[in-house]
């Protein structure tokens, strides 16, 4: 009965849209989580492509933050009402890729439909955290970005500090800080945010070239266990309490940390760390002048910093579609890596250039010049050759260990716990849960 | 006592008239609660690709895990905090404007408002309130020297949800204790009164007794909602942290299957919080009902 209505509502509607003159286009729907700005930015990139030809019609639709809008793409795909197009965020990656009948890969579908699509154009720091063992590129990069340094550089001025001398080790981090409070400039030297997860573990992991798991931090294998409660995270979270007591640093709470934001805005904190994302918006918020600087690192410990690894999200195309769709699809994603559209969204959001075209489209047009700051992301990624500690972490179920991370910081900064106990803890919890996604997915 | 009856005479008509009843609680309660209770049993990937039965592995592992096992206290002690702030201020508020005579409507209307502000909204109302960085009562709270920051401080984290829990209820438990006390003829207090009995003994041997039924409805209404309708308050300003510190039943639920995507162990834990409120319902009609005075 419910079918039936159902079927003849579909007819209904085939019959209504055969009358418009849009017959012939195929349709290609695009789930993302871009909202605001972003997302006007994201329909712009659309509208344009349904512009350049008339085979194909994209439709990008909001499906609310990535978490919202992975959960919602697994309701679709198990009720078989998957959309062509998901944006998935990093974090998602380990889930998505475990995912092999729900998945059709970028690369196999290229290679299906698409003639000239080359891997190799992209950076390799941002191919390296989507490609599986043997080289093959899963997804496709859209959005990716990567922690830096923002500071208020009349904080500085007014602390005695020179204004266009970012803080390079931690232990800058800290007397910089000292100095700023004693000066009166600021009450607080820095917050930041994912400050147990994306900098405070995954970040400093890599750029001190230290392992968060086995089996390179999880790339070849579910079996991988997690070690990231090493030496120098348990130093940065000992320090990060200390440092709590007198002001030099102050939490701004899980995940994205919510109010690292206004705490810089407020010039209640002279530095945050934050994705290179935020640029726009600090800009736009800030009513000082805002420096920019890479993520510090520790001073003493040799070949740091390494390179720092992405976060942000990627374009993966799903299974369960008819071959002319895909046509569509391989069709879309040649026209999103052209260098024009890249840089595009690259200048226009703050997002990393994830072609190397695309950088150099960039700097022949005068945007670093004109935008100083813009390429410390660039160069903070692409510092040295990435490592097997420093292409990315992969693990399933990573949400679940980020929201574990928050927790156990939580308990150092609440004197609750010690670091190494927190960080031993969390390795402990988060074994279990990737013994969980194993177990799930074997 | 006689009841009233109604006689059909044609034998599908009844069952007609409860069809859209029936099938509103089929499709949306019954069959969502049996669909939790049978992958309680399973381990499945989020795609659902691999489905394995597994018997009560999700069960066992729940109630070893040091985690869920903190989520039930947490709530216990949500639950008890939120239902006595919520209908102790209630019922206070409506013995107080019970006394006012001419503008009742007003005071009445006024103190209903906050039950119209949807859960999140009264969250995030709330958050605003207590921020540790832009929020207006940390600042009043600095100069009686409590440094309020519930991003860390687990105690005032399970103060500010509590809070804003308890907030949003007050309306509604007062509305019911505003109708409780009107309904409670005015000779009896007025006899008390000759007889020299004070507002005080008044209240706890006429009115209080006499509230029981509502009280007893009240309680049970208050249960449910801090069970499961305080959600979107947590949502909204701590999230269940810091350090799981807000960390209850259905707020756990929602954190290991929607966002984690643990689809098992979340649908295990749905079953028992669903047999922790039939159970608490059970008790309470069966032996709280029983001192009820009707």
């Amino acid at each position: 009965m419910m079918k039936s209505i159902l079927s003849s509502g579909v007819a209904l509607a085939a019959l209504l849209a055969a009358s418009a003159p849009a017959l012939a286009q195929t349709e290609i729907s695009w789930w993302h989580s871009m909202g605001g700005e972003l997302g006007e930015r994201l329909n712009a990139i659309a509208e344009d492509f349904n512009a350049s030809q008339d085979d194909y019609v994209v439709v990008p639709s909001y499906r609310g933050e990535y978490e919202e809008s992975m959960v919602n793409t697994i309701a679709a795909f198990r009720a078989g009402e998957q959309p062509h197009i998901v944006q998935v965020y990093e974090v998602g990656t380990g889930t998505m890729m475990a995912a092999r009948g729900a998945v059709y890969p970028v690369y196999q579908l290229m290679e299906d439909h698409g003639s000239n699509f080359d891997p190799s154009a992209y950076l390799p720091v941002v191919t390296g955290y989507y490609t599986d063992t043997e080289g093959n590129m899963l997804s496709m990069p859209f959005n990716s970005s990567t922690p830096i340094l923002y500071y208020n550089k009349d904080v500085f001025e007014a602390a005695g500090l020179d204004p266009e001398i970012a803080p390079a080790t931690w232990e800058e981090m800290e007397a910089f800080s000292r100095q700023i409070i004693e000066a009166g400039a600021a009450e607080c030297g820095f917050t930041m945010g994912y400050a147990a997860t994306w900098l405070g573990t995954e970040n400093l992991s890599a750029l001190h070239d230290v392992p968060y798991g086995t089996l390179e931090n999880g790339f070849s294998g579910l079996e991988s266990e997690l070690t990231f409660n090493h030496e120098i995270a348990v130093r940065l979270w000992e320090n990060l309490a200390d440092w709590q007591e007198s002001g030099v640093f102050t939490y701004g709470g899980p995940a994205g940390g919510s109010d690292t934001g206004p705490l810089f805005y407020a010039g209640e904190c002279a530095m945050v760390m934050n994705s290179s994302a935020s640029r726009a918006g600090i800009l736009a918020n800030a009513d000082f002048e805002v420096g920019f600087g890479m993520l510090p690192v520790f001073g003493d410990v040799d070949g740091a910093p390494q390179n720092s690894i992405i976060g942000g999200a990627t374009l993966w195309v799903l299974s369960g579609h008819e071959d002319a769709e895909y046509e569509g699809i391989a069709t879309f994603l040649n026209y999103l890596s052209s260098a024009e559209v890249q840089a595009a969204w690259h200048q226009a959001t703050g997002y990393l250039p994830v072609t190397l075209a695309a950088y150099e489209l960039s700097q022949e047009q005068g945007y670093y010049d004109a935008n100083p700051g813009a390429d410390i992301a660039i160069n903070q990624i692409n510092l040295n050759a990435p490592t097997e500690n420093s292409k990315g972490v992969r693990f399933g179920n990573m949400p679940q260990i980020r929201t574990v991370l928050d927790e156990e910081l939580q308990a150092v900064l609440s004197g609750d716990k010690t670091a190494q106990e927190a960080l031993d803890s969390a390795v402990a919890r988060g074994n279990q849960i990737l013994r969980d996604f194993e177990a799930a997915n074997n | 006592m006689q009841t009233k009856r109604s006689i059909f005479h044609n034998r599908w008509l009844p069952y007609a008239l409860l069809a859209p009843q029936l099938a509103i609680t089929i499709v949306f309660f019954i069959w969502p609660a049996s669909q939790a209770v049978k992958s309680s049993f399973e381990r499945e990937d989020p795609f659902g690709f691999r489905t394995s039965f597994v018997w009560f592995e999700n069960y066992t592992r729940i109630l070893a895990d040091p985690s869920y096992l903190n989520a039930l206290g947490r709530t216990a002690v949500f639950s008890v905090s939120v239902t006595v702030l919520s209908m102790g201020l209630a019922l206070l508020l409506a013995v107080c404007v019970d006394r006012v005579l001419r503008t009742r409507r007003l005071y009445t209307t006024l103190l209903v408002w906050p039950y119209a502000v949807a859960p999140v909204v009264a969250g995030v109302l709330w958050w605003f309130l207590f921020n540790p960085t832009i929020g207006l009562l940390p600042y009043i709270l600095d100069g009686f020297g409590i440094d309020w920051n519930h991003r860390v401080n687990g105690t005032q984290a399970m103060i500010l949800v509590t809070i804003a829990a308890a907030w949003k209820q007050i309306s509604y438990n007062f509305l019911f204790f505003l109708a409780g006390l009107q309904s409670i003829p005015a000779s009896l207090t007025e006899a008390a009164s000759i007889d020299g009995a004070g507002p005080a003994k008044r209240f706890w041997t006429i009115l209080f007794p006499l509230l029981s039924p509502t009280t007893f409805f009240l309680l049970l209404i208050n249960v449910n909602y801090v069970m499961f309708e305080t959600f979107g308050v947590i949502d909204a300003t701590t999230s269940g942290g810091p350090n799981q510190a807000t960390m209850t039943l259905v707020y756990k639920v929602y954190t290991d299957g929607v966002a984690g995507l643990n689809i098992g162990s979340s649908s295990a834990q749905s079953v028992l919080l669903m047999g922790i409120v039939i159970l608490l319902t059970f008790i309470q009609f069966r032996y709280v009902e029983r001192r009820v005075n009707y």
